[in-house]
């Protein structure tokens, strides 16, 4: 037993788990008060109020949602395959929650206020169990984990989330769960590859698969002002790439406009059409996990994650920017579910394979010669 | 006694578990979805061996792609559950056996006869060095581009066939096509989806 703990380097998965602790603490939160905000934000733009009565301003609203949907009566439907049926939420959500460790949310290098003290008390801590610690935490590095091909992690997690809504519309054994399923999961891994493609013509100035040194490279400015952001790099074929990567990502997390299969008008409500009480929160926050996932992907590969104005001199306030960043793409999906209609389900099919990917292509292309020539 | 033989020891069996899950489930779902596990075990066995891009590789294309195409064939031509037939060809059982007990050995004396060095495990938090790794972007692409640029060119072309042959298959016809097939067909519908509904077991 003890040759299998020295062969660990136990402080850095304690470490690591801490981090992950804390991820899962902030991404909860977000979920919870991005449905607040939706439903302000939507009401604001609909010339309305939305939930301002429970707590300051609503701003308790979560809270009482989430006390809603434990009470609610869990109808299970006699005909439904019950272990599919119980698994598939599961599998929608753990894949999305998963992929956000790969992301940097500040620089590396940091300095930890008290690190001093914390090194102390571990040190001790790890001697008296028997372990020889001699750590330094008086930097720390603000991401979960230095993983080198974490791109292709992203896309591996985001390819498996797809299960979770096939096997929610099979199982749940209805014509309206069956087809929405059907229908949303043939939208994602249609949009998947442009997603992925779009993400190939950034690699070419981003240079690496690690999402670490991404945004190291994405550092400083030219011209003195404009910052080096990849959405700029090899104009326009950051751009580009930008455009494409937006509408794949609005696809992918099927939300207007591309929520044809989740519309209450349409096929009932898809494919949690039988799902109640919690297991259809769970698809909720899914749904809310793999916007977060998307907004955190575009800030971090796009503009710069935590690279910002004064980053240099107050490292935490890199984390103050990608926040910010990730922020300003969630409340852009919101302002679009305010504004769009949205798409029929042959003319989102059309788009995605006739117009989209011929143009993630293209887009690879032009960068790859802009990048000769200038870089 | 390491993490690494403990974390190899428990994918594997978890592999071995699905994979006699595959073959033995009844309902074609189930047999999918132990395929599934499989092969994310297999790309978590990858990871140990330090091939990173063969095991995100595994997961986007073959569990995220190819068996998705499987579980939608599934769910859409209404693949129903084995039935038990009565076994028609019972002298059969007795050859699979020994042959199987043949292969063993045969791997075993591979495994302990021959002797060729383990290839180098990068370090994997440096650039591989391309020539010497193995599994990881660098190599492959280095691979891919240089000495087997020509294998890769003939394997797009082959994709291409695929596609180009898939598109064929499922156009629409004309009018007169379209009757023939109809009547061909007897007048019936097409298969209908299936539901969870009909894979009750007996």
């Amino acid at each position: 037993m003890s040759s299998v703990l020295n062969s660990i380097d136990l402080p850095y998965i304690l470490g690591a788990l801490i981090k992950i602790a804390l991820f899962w603490v902030f991404i909860m939160i977000t979920v919870a008060y991005m449905v607040y905000a939706e439903r302000r934000v939507l009401a604001v733009i609909q010339n309305r109020l939305g939930p301002n009565r429970v707590g300051w301003q609503g701003l308790l609203q979560p809270f009482a949602d989430l006390i809603k949907f434990i009470f609610k009566e869990d109808i299970i439907p006699l005909s439904v395959n019950r272990a599919l049926y119980l698994l598939a939420p599961v599998v929608v959500l753990v894949p999305a929650m998963m992929v956000l460790i790969v992301y940097p949310f500040g620089p590396s290098s940091v300095p930890l206020p008290g690190g001093e003290t914390l090194s102390n008390i571990v040190n001790t801590f790890g001697n008296s169990l028997g372990f020889d610690w001699a750590l330094d935490l008086r930097r720390i590095n603000l991401y979960v984990t230095n993983f080198n091909v974490g791109l292709l992690y992203v896309f591996a997690l985001t390819s498996l989330g797809v299960y979770g809504i096939v096997i929610a519309g099979w199982a749940s054994n209805s014509k309206y769960s069956l087809l929405g399923g059907l229908r949303s999961s043939a939208q994602m891994i249609s949009y998947e590859l442009a997603l992925s493609l779009s993400l190939v013509a950034i690699l070419i100035p981003a240079g690496s698969l690690d999402l670490i040194k991404i945004v190291e490279n994405q550092g400083g400015t030219w011209f003195g002002f404009i910052p080096r952001w990849n959405i700029l790099a090899l104009f326009p074929a950051g751009l580009i790439a930008f455009g494409v990567y937006l509408i794949s990502a609005i696809a992918e997390t099927n939300r207007v406009p591309f929520d044809l299969p989740e519309a209450e008008t349409e096929l009932v409500a898809g494919f949690h059409t039988e799902y109640s009480a919690l297991k259809f929160a769970l698809f909720f926050m899914a749904e809310y996990v793999n916007m977060t996932t998307v907004s955190v992907l575009a800030a971090t590969v796009f503009l710069g994650g935590w690279q910002g104005p004064l980053v240099g001199t107050y490292p935490w306030l890199g984390f103050i920017w990608f926040i910010g960043k990730v922020f300003f793409f969630l409340f852009l999906y919101i302002w679009l579910r305010g504004t769009l209609p949205r798409f029929r389900y042959d003319q989102l099919m059309n788009f995605g394979w006739k117009i989209l990917l011929p143009v993630a292509l293209v887009n690879i292309v032009l960068a790859a010669v802009i990048g000769i020539l200038f870089l | 006694m390491e993490i690494i033989h403990l974390l190899f020891l428990g994918l594997a069996a978890l592999a071995v578990v699905a994979a006699f899950n595959v073959i033995l489930q009844r309902n074609p779902i189930y047999s999918a979805i132990g395929l599934i596990v499989v092969l994310c075990c297999l790309a978590a066995l990858f990871l140990t061996l330090h091939a990173q891009f063969i095991a995100a590789i595994q997961i986007i294309v073959y569990a995220g792609a190819i068996m998705v195409l499987f579980v939608f064939v599934i769910m859409l031509l209404n693949v129903r559950e084995e039935e038990s037939r009565g076994d028609r060809q019972k002298y059969l059982k007795w050859i699979a056996g020994p042959l199987f007990i043949a292969l063993l050995a045969e791997i075993a004396a591979v495994l302990r006869l021959v002797d060729t060095p383990a290839p180098a495990i990068a370090n994997p938090n440096q650039i591989a060095d391309p020539s010497t790794s193995l599994g990881t972007v660098e190599s492959i692409a280095h691979g891919m581009f240089t000495d087997y640029v020509l294998p890769f060119e003939a394997t797009s072309v082959l994709i291409l066939m695929a596609i180009v042959g898939a598109m064929y298959l499922a156009r629409r016809g004309s009018q007169a096509e379209m009757d023939r097939i109809e009547k061909a067909l007897g007048g019936q519908g097409e298969a209908e989806p299936s539901t969870a509904d009909d894979h009750v077991a007996v």
